[in-house]
């Protein structure tokens, strides 16, 4: 029988309703492979780049640029040559958008949740149920919606979690101490809290110093290391976009430090502007940040590189880097163990699993199914 | 996401959390506990709409009961800024703020600067402005424009629970006389508000909506309805960009600019009165900074040169409607070099 497969709008990020589909980067008759960008959708956060999930001739455009509409919903179809127009009319015409998963299960496994850990309330998605564990770990003034391309998609094999670190996104506003390995400590209790006995570390940018000095204080909760756009393998770090962070007030100040972050800077929506500014507005968020980053890396140098010793753990290491990245510099992947699997991506700045969502969840579903 | 709140219940939690926090902030005015001289419970009133209740039980004698004496109050609220306290002054509606003019303008305004800098006047004086309440015409009124005329003044007025909680802190914590002006049409509005303490600047406009065509300029109730314009727009095919100004003193001008500079056509909405309106000043220094930027005419769109009517029918007629902000819009996308 021929197959019909349909183009949908994604979810990103537990918070995603609806999408506007910007552009297709594919015409209608077009073959289509794995991985391919197929088309760019803009949310409330951020514009992104779909790219097809499985090969297939593009035979529909149900939805034109401009349209805004709910996740699951019909964008396009896909089928072989083989398959009439007739057909595929019928699949759009009896094409029901699914119920959204939350209301499914009940909300529980989809939605935030918090927990005390040491007197800090933090918040944490988990999501998936497959036996094995990953934990991400968000960088310095982030928070787990970091993760909004990421998270899906290792959760359809993996049980994913996802924190925000203490002082950060919506919990508690404290520090459990200063150092990589009082960090480090803060998630052994976390997870000892979500009962997970072990995990799969993945840390971005401050959040990968903090995976890597896990797996050398705690080697027996880490399953194997994923390092991306990572501190802790090298000293330089840029201050400008550090110390600028913490100190920015308004928009006006925050939007080109935050367009550093990124290789294309019109990635940067009002929205994703305009949460960062909400955060950083809660009482103490300044001073809490000023404390961490004169803790961890005074003056543009990094106090503490975990990561250098990671040979030592023994453990499985996989390094990512956007090949223009301003913040850390990409020089430091050569600093990865000999052991390491150290990857480049074109065309990315410091956020490199938002930019180029794809290619960083295949690769971490490959090293993580090792 | 973050729990949802009204704007009156954003206002309580704001003057809440900073009573908490500094001992030295104090809120006075008329039946704001239990009204003087009312029966039974102290508590049992908590302002003329509700916003203090539950306050007095928390923080007892920081809570005054004012006689209705507004020039009294209110100059007791300024000289108790000048010795050190925070207070927080209610005033009801700001129709009433005439009475006390001399300790606003005159004594409030002017202390930093005869004092050469070295006092401060920490006073929010806050008060429910705007028309759509069926009050009448002495309960009724934009007053935002007198008190921005006055140096000395800081001057806000929100549109949104996030705004408002995150203003009254910031004008709380500022070291200058604020007028705080809160909508009254707007006090069930609802909206996601974090529940910790934050701030907002004093002096930083909102884009609430982008867009390239033309800016719609504005404050207060009149953001939803030019927001809700700018919808019916765009649906034309017209893409309108709203700033929000939320304070009117000090004022972010250079976002107004920006704005023009990218659309270059303006349209300024108030519900105050036209003549030396915030709208009539927002157009002559865009007009004078940023003229090479306009494509057209300039379109002010703000309430009629009378009092507020009593009758509904003309009040909804006096307010401006997201109707006549379209046909603004409109006339600007039409006009002069097109």
């Amino acid at each position: 029988m021929a197959v019909i497969t349909p183009i949908v709008m994604p979810k990103w990020g537990l918070a995603m309703k609806e999408g506007t589909l910007n552009t297709w980067l594919v015409e209608e008759g077009a073959p289509i492979r794995v991985g391919q960008a197929i088309m760019e959708v803009e949310t409330d956060k951020i514009t992104g780049v779909v790219e097809a999930g499985d090969a297939g001739l593009l035979r529909r455009k149900v939805a034109a640029p401009g349209q805004t509409l709910p996740v699951k919903a019909l964008l396009g179809v896909m089928a072989g040559a083989d398959v009439s127009d007739a057909d595929v009319d019928a699949f759009v015409a009896g094409y029901v958008v699914p119920i959204a998963a939350e209301t499914e299960d009940g909300g529980a496994a989809s939605s935030y949740q918090f927990v005390a850990v040491d007197g800090i309330r933090v918040r944490y998605a988990r999501r998936g149920g497959g036996a094995r564990r990953v934990l991400l770990l968000h960088g310095f003034g982030g928070d787990l919606d970091n993760w909004l391309f990421n998270i899906d998609a290792l959760a359809e094999g993996d049980t994913v979690v996802a924190l925000d670190l203490p002082g950060h996104g919506q919990s508690d506003r404290a520090l459990p101490g200063r150092t990589l390995g009082d960090l480090a400590r803060f998630v052994t209790r976390f997870l000892d809290a979500v009962e997970i006995p072990s995990v799969h570390a993945v840390g971005h940018s401050l959040g990968g110093a903090i995976a890597a000095q896990l797996a050398l204080d705690h080697p027996d909760r880490v399953d194997s290391v994923a390092l991306i756009a990572s501190a802790g393998l090298g000293e330089e770090i840029n201050s400008v976009y550090t110390e600028g962070f913490v100190a920015a007030q308004s928009r006006r100040e925050l939007k080109p430090l935050v367009e550093q972050l990124f290789a294309k800077p019109d990635l940067v929506t009002r929205q994703l502007l305009d949460d960062v500014l909400k955060y950083k507005r809660l009482d103490g968020v300044s001073e809490l940040l000023s404390e961490l980053g004169g803790g961890l890396f005074p003056h543009g140098r990094q106090r503490e590189q975990p990561g250098r010793r990671l040979g030592e753990s023994g453990k499985r290491v996989l390094v990512l880097w956007g090949a223009e990245d301003r913040i850390i510099p990409v020089k430091h992947a050569s600093q990865a163990p000999p052991s390491a699997t150290v990857k480049i991506i074109e065309g990315a700045g410091h956020m490199v699993q938002l930019e180029k969502a794809g290619e960083v969840n295949t690769l971490l579903g490959k090293h993580i199914a090792g | 996401m973050a729990r949802k709140i009204s704007i009156k219940e954003a206002i309580h939690e704001a003057l809440d959390q900073e009573m908490a926090r500094d001992p030295r902030v104090i809120l006075m005015g008329e039946d704001i506990v239990g009204g003087a001289g009312s029966p039974g419970e102290r508590d049992a009133w908590g302002g003329v709409l509700g916003v203090t209740k539950g306050l007095y039980a928390k923080y007892g004698e920081r809570l005054l009961d004012t006689p209705l004496s507004e020039s009294a109050y209110i100059g007791a609220a300024i000289g108790a800024a000048c010795c050190g306290m925070r207070p927080v002054a209610e005033l009801m509606f700001i129709d009433f703020m005439g009475v006390c003019f001399d300790q606003i303008f005159n004594q409030a305004a002017k202390f930093k600067y005869m004092f050469g800098g070295k006092a401060e006047t920490p006073v929010v004086i806050r008060a429910m402005v705007g028309a759509g309440f069926r009050a009448a015409a002495q309960h009724s009124q934009m007053l935002t424009p007198i008190f921005t005329h006055i140096p000395g003044l800081k001057v806000v007025c929100p549109s949104t629970p996030y705004d408002c909680k995150g203003l009254l802190i910031q004008s709380i914590r500022d070291n200058d006389p604020v007028i705080f002006c809160e909508h009254k049409a707007l006090y069930g509005l609802e909206g996601e508000v974090p529940e910790a303490s934050y701030t907002i600047p004093l002096g930083e406009a909102n884009v609430v909506r982008e867009g390239r065509s033309c800016s719609i300029v504005t404050y207060g109730m009149m953001v939803h309805r030019a927001a809700e314009a700018a919808a019916t727009l765009a649906r034309e095919g017209v893409d309108c960009e709203v700033v929000d100004l939320r304070s009117l003193s000090p004022l972010d001008l250079d976002t107004v600019i920006e704005s023009v500079e990218k659309t270059g056509r303006l349209v300024c909405v108030d519900e105050a009165n036209p003549r030396c309106s915030i709208a009539a000043d927002i157009s002559a220094q865009v007009a004078q900074h940023a003229f090479g930027a306009l494509r057209a005419q300039i379109e002010m769109v703000t309430a009629p040169h009378t009092p507020v009517p009593f009758s509904p029918v003309l009040e909804d007629l006096y307010l401006p409607g997201a109707k006549q902000i379209a046909e603004a819009v409109h006339r600007t996308m039409s006009g002069a070099k097109g």
